[in-house]
C-alpha cells in the first residue's frame, strides 16, 4: 500500500509542476474570464446616457418622458431655431420637437441629431411620445389612470417539473444548457486524461525504466498508481479552475462596476454567468436578460446533486476508460501504433456523445435510458439526463454498473498491461492482446 | 546455508516458446558469478523470474533459505540491460523514489545517497534533468539505484556496456569492493574477458537448457586440453611419439611455437625432459582454454556482444 502511495505521489507531483499544467490551470479561468469580460464592458459602454433635448409646443410634454439608465430628457424653453443651434454645443445627443398639434396630428414630431440616432433611440422617443398621447385621449375619454393599470395582465408562461420533491421551477433552455456542458466536460476530460495515462504507461516502457520499477513493485500497483495519480491531477485542476474563475469573477466584478452606480445592476447580471454568485442575479428582473434567465434556472435545479454526479462520473468514465487507455501504451512501442487500438476504445465514447444530443430531447426515452446504463456511455449520458430529474433507483443502478464496468476494464488492462510492458519490438494484433490476457503470471 | 540464490528446475513457458527448460542453479554467497549464454538463451527470462518479475510455470527460486517472495525485493538490486530512468525527472528526486519503493524511507535515502554522491563525484548532479545528462553518467546514475539500498543480491545485465573504459573500471572496482563486503553479485554477460576477469562461478545457459555450471577454475580443469605450448630453437622430429605436435608455426623473431599434446596420464615433466634434450627452449607453459575458448566449445558458436 506504502508503494502505491509513492506512485500516486510521483505521478501527481510530476505533472502538476510542469509548465503546461500550471499555463492550462490559470489560462483557462483567465479565458472564461475574458469572455464574461468582454460581454461585461460591452453591456457597460452600450448604458452611454444619451441627452435629448425636448423643444414641446404643445406644452403637454414637459417632464412627463421618464429618465432612466439610458436616455436623459432636458426641456430647454426655447424656440425650435433657437435650440437646433446650440443643442449640440448644451451636450445633447438629440433634440425633440413636438409641436402644438401633435396630439390631432402625431406624425408631426421630429428629432434632430448630430449624427443620426440610433434605431433603439428613435423608437423609445416615439414610444414615450405615443404612450402619452394615449394616456391623454384616454383621460379625454373618461379613463383614469388607475383603470388602465389594473387592465394590464402580464402573463409569463412557467415550466414547472412535477416531482417527489414537490413542485419545482424549471427552465427547458437552462437545463439543456448544464446538460450539455456537463456531458461535453465529462468526455473532453476522459479522453485528455485518459490519454496521459496512455502517453505516461508509453514512456515509462520507452524509456525502459518500467523493469526497473516493477522489480520493485508489482505492474498492478504501478498502473493502479499511475491511473489514480492523473485522476487526482484532473481533480485538481477542477478545483483550481472553480476557485480561480469565482476569484477573478468577484474581483472583476467589483472593479467593473464600480465607475457606474446605474449600471451595476445589469452588469452584476451578466457578471454572474458564472458559478457560485448567485445570489446577486436571483432578484434580477429575468424578463430581458438570457443569462440571468439562465442563472435563475440553474437555482431551480439540485445543484449538489448535479456536482456530486458529475465528479463520480468523471471518476469512473476516466477510470472505466484510462485503464483501456493504459493497456493501449504498455502493448505498444510507439506512438504511431496506438492509433489503431485507440479507435475502437474512443468509439463509445464518441457515440455517447451522439446518444446524448438525443438523451438531451427526450430524456426519458428507451435510448437515453439503456445508454445511461451501459458504463461505456453511461458517464456522457446519464450527466445530460440527471439536470432533467432521474429517479433514484435509475441513478443507482447506472453507479453500480459503472463500478463494475471501471473494476472489469481495469482487470482486464492489468492482464494486457503485465505483458505488454515487457515485450518490446513486436507489433501486436488484437488476437495477440487477447491471449495475453490469459497467459499465466 | 551456503548458497544465497537457488533455482530448482526452473521451466517458464511463452505461448510456444519454452524460455526455460529444467534449469537448476545454485549461487554461493559472496561471489561474483557469472550468467552466461548466447543471445535468446533464457537469461534474461532467469533474471527476471530471480526479480519477481515474472513468474515461473514450475520450480522454485530460494533466497537465502527462502521461497522468495516479495519480502525479498529490498534485498536484490537489478540492473536491466535496457537501462532506463525518468528523463524529466531530477537526478536526486528520482534516486530518492527509487529508493523509497525499495522499501527505504526518505531520510535512509538520503543518508545512503549522500555517500554515493561523494564517492562518485557526482555532486553537482543532484538537481539535474536525467536528460541533460550524457549516457555514461545516467549509467552511472542507474548503477548507484541499483546498488544504494545495499542488497544482498546485486544483479547486473550487461554492466559494462555503455562506459568508458575510465568508468568501467570505476564499476568494476565497485563490484570487486561489493564482493569483498560479502553482496553477491550476478553479473550476466557476453565480455568473454571480463568473466576472465571478475567471475568465481559461472553458469552457462543454452537455448533455455543449463549446459555448465560451477567454479570458473574448476569448469577450466574440466576444459583443459592437456596440450602445453613451446617456444624453441632446433628441431622436434625426433620427439617420442607419446607426444603429439599438433601445430608449429614459426615466431616473429626467429624460434619456432609447437602446441604438443600429452596423454592423460602422463607426466608433463617427462616432456620437459624430452624437450630440454632436443631443442633451446625459450618458454613452455600450459594452454588453459579461455572463457571464450569454454564458451565455443559449449555453445557451438562465437559469443556476441
Amino acid at each position: 500500500m506504502n508503494t502505491i502511495f509513492l506512485i500516486i505521489k510521483r505521478e501527481y507531483m510530476v505533472r502538476v509542476r510542469k509548465k503546461s499544467f500550471i499555463i492550462m490551470t490559470i489560462l483557462g479561468p483567465v479565458l472564461i474570464f475574458g469572455f464574461y469580460a468582454i460581454i461585461g464592458w460591452a453591456a457597460v459602454s452600450s448604458i452611454n446616457q444619451k441627452k435629448i433635448a425636448v423643444v414641446d409646443e404643445s406644452g403637454r410634454f414637459v417632464n412627463q418622458f421618464k429618465n432612466d439608465d439610458e436616455t436623459v430628457f432636458a426641456y430647454p424653453k426655447e424656440s425650435l431655431a433657437e435650440a437646433k443651434k446650440t443643442f449640440v454645443k448644451q451636450g445633447y445627443n438629440a433634440l425633440v420637437f413636438i409641436p402644438k398639434d401633435v396630439i390631432e396630428q402625431p406624425k408631426t414630431v421630429k428629432i434632430f441629431a448630430e449624427k443620426s440616432v440610433s434605431l433603439a433611440l428613435q423608437s423609445n422617443i416615439e414610444r414615450a411620445i405615443g404612450k402619452e398621447i394615449e394616456t391623454i385621449k384616454l383621460k379625454e375619454a373618461g379613463i383614469t389612470q388607475k383603470i388602465i393599470q389594473d387592465a394590464k395582465v402580464n402573463v409569463d408562461a412557467q415550466t414547472i417539473s412535477l416531482s417527489d420533491a414537490g413542485e419545482k421551477s424549471n427552465n427547458g433552455i437552462a437545463t439543456t444548457i448544464i446538460s450539455g456542458f456537463c456531458a461535453l466536460l465529462i468526455y473532453i476530460s476522459v479522453l485528455i486524461y485518459g490519454t496521459q495515462v496512455m502517453r505516461g504507461v508509453m514512456e515509462e516502457k520507452t524509456n525502459r525504466i518500467v523493469e526497473v520499477i516493477i522489480s520493485s513493485v508489482k505492474p498492478f500497483q504501478l498502473m493502479l498508481g499511475k491511473i489514480i495519480g492523473v485522476a487526482l491531477v484532473g481533480l485538481t485542476q477542477f478545483m483550481l479552475w472553480i476557485v480561480l474563475t469565482i476569484g477573478l469573477m468577484t474581483i472583476g466584478s467589483r472593479i467593473i462596476s464600480q465607475p457606474k452606480e446605474t449600471a451595476q445592476s445589469q452588469m452584476a447580471t451578466r457578471m454572474n454567468g458564472m458559478p457560485g454568485g448567485q445570489e446577486v442575479q436571483a432578484k434580477m428582473s429575468t424578463a430581458k436578460n438570457p443569462v440571468a434567465d439562465v442563472m435563475a434556472a440553474i437555482e431551480t435545479l439540485n445543484l449538489p446533486l448535479i456536482v456530486s454526479c458529475f465528479l463520480f462520473y468523471f471518476l469512473g468514465g476516466y477510470l472505466l476508460y484510462s485503464a483501456l487507455f493504459g493497456a493501449v501504451g504498455a502493448a505498444v512501442d510507439n506512438e504511431t501504433e496506438t492509433q489503431q487500438f485507440m479507435f475502437p476504445i474512443m468509439m463509445p465514447i464518441i457515440a455517447a456523445i451522439a446518444f446524448a444530443q438525443i438523451a438531451v430531447r427526450d430524456p426519458d426515452g428507451p435510448l437515453a435510458f439503456w445508454t445511461s446504463m451501459i458504463p461505456f456511455t453511461s458517464p456522457v449520458v446519464m450527466m445530460v439526463r440527471i439536470p432533467f430529474g432521474v429517479p433514484v433507483w435509475e441513478l443507482a443502478l447506472s453507479m453500480a454498473l459503472l463500478v463494475l464496468g471501471f473494476v472489469g476494464t481495469t482487470w482486464l488492462a492489468a492482464r494486457i498491461y503485465r505483458v505488454g510492458i515487457l515485450m518490446y519490438g513486436k507489433k501486436v494484433s488484437f488476437r495477440e492482446l487477447s491471449k495475453w490476457v490469459f497467459y499465466k503470471g | 546455508m551456503n548458497n544465497i540464490l537457488e533455482t530448482h528446475h526452473i521451466i517458464k513457458q511463452y505461448a510456444e516458446h519454452r524460455a526455460l527448460d529444467d534449469v537448476s542453479l545454485s549461487v554461493p554467497k559472496g561471489c561474483i558469478f557469472g550468467l552466461l549464454g548466447p543471445n535468446g538463451a533464457g537469461k534474461t527470462s532467469l533474471i527476471r523470474i530471480i526479480n519477481q518479475i515474472t513468474a515461473p510455470d514450475s520450480g522454485d527460486v530460494i533466497l537465502d533459505g527462502e521461497r522468495l517472495n516479495p519480502n525479498h525485493i529490498k534485498r536484490i538490486g537489478y540492473l536491466p540491460e535496457e537501462r532506463g530512468l525518468y528523463k524529466k525527472m531530477k537526478v536526486g528526486e528520482q534516486l530518492l523514489y527509487l529508493a523509497q519503493l525499495k522499501g527505504l524511507t526518505e531520510k535512509q535515502a538520503m543518508e545512503k545517497l549522500k555517500i554515493w554522491f561523494v564517492k562518485f563525484d557526482i555532486k553537482t548532479w543532484w538537481t539535474k534533468n536525467v536528460e541533460d545528462l550524457s549516457k555514461g553518467m545516467q549509467q552511472k546514475v542507474q548503477f548507484v539505484a541499483t546498488v544504494m539500498h545495499e542488497p544482498d543480491l546485486i544483479i547486473l545485465d550487461e554492466p559494462f556496456s555503455g562506459f568508458d573504459p575510465i568508468n568501467a573500471n570505476l564499476i568494476k572496482d565497485e563490484i570487486l569492493e561489493l564482493r569483498d563486503k560479502g553482496k553477491t553479485i550476478i553479473f550476466s554477460t557476453h565480455r568473454m574477458e571480463s568473466v576472465e576477469e571478475l567471475c568465481d562461478n559461472i553458469a552457462l545457459i543454452n537455448r533455455s537448457h543449463k549446459v555448465l555450471d560451477g567454479p570458473k577454475q574448476a569448469i577450466k580443469e574440466q576444459f583443459k586440453t592437456h596440450t602445453y605450448h613451446v617456444e624453441y630453437q632446433g628441431n622436434l622430429d625426433t620427439l617420442s611419439p607419446a607426444f603429439t605436435v599438433l601445430k608449429t608455426r614459426p615466431t616473429d623473431d626467429g624460434f619456432t611455437r609447437a602446441d604438443i599434446k600429452i596423454p592423460p596420464d602422463a607426466a608433463v615433466n617427462e616432456l620437459i625432459r624430452h624437450l630440454l634434450d632436443r631443442v633451446a627452449v625459450r618458454s613452455f607453459g600450459e594452454n588453459i582454454p579461455s572463457m571464450n575458448d569454454i564458451f565455443i566449445q559449449a555453445v557451438g558458436e562465437v559469443p556476441t556482444t
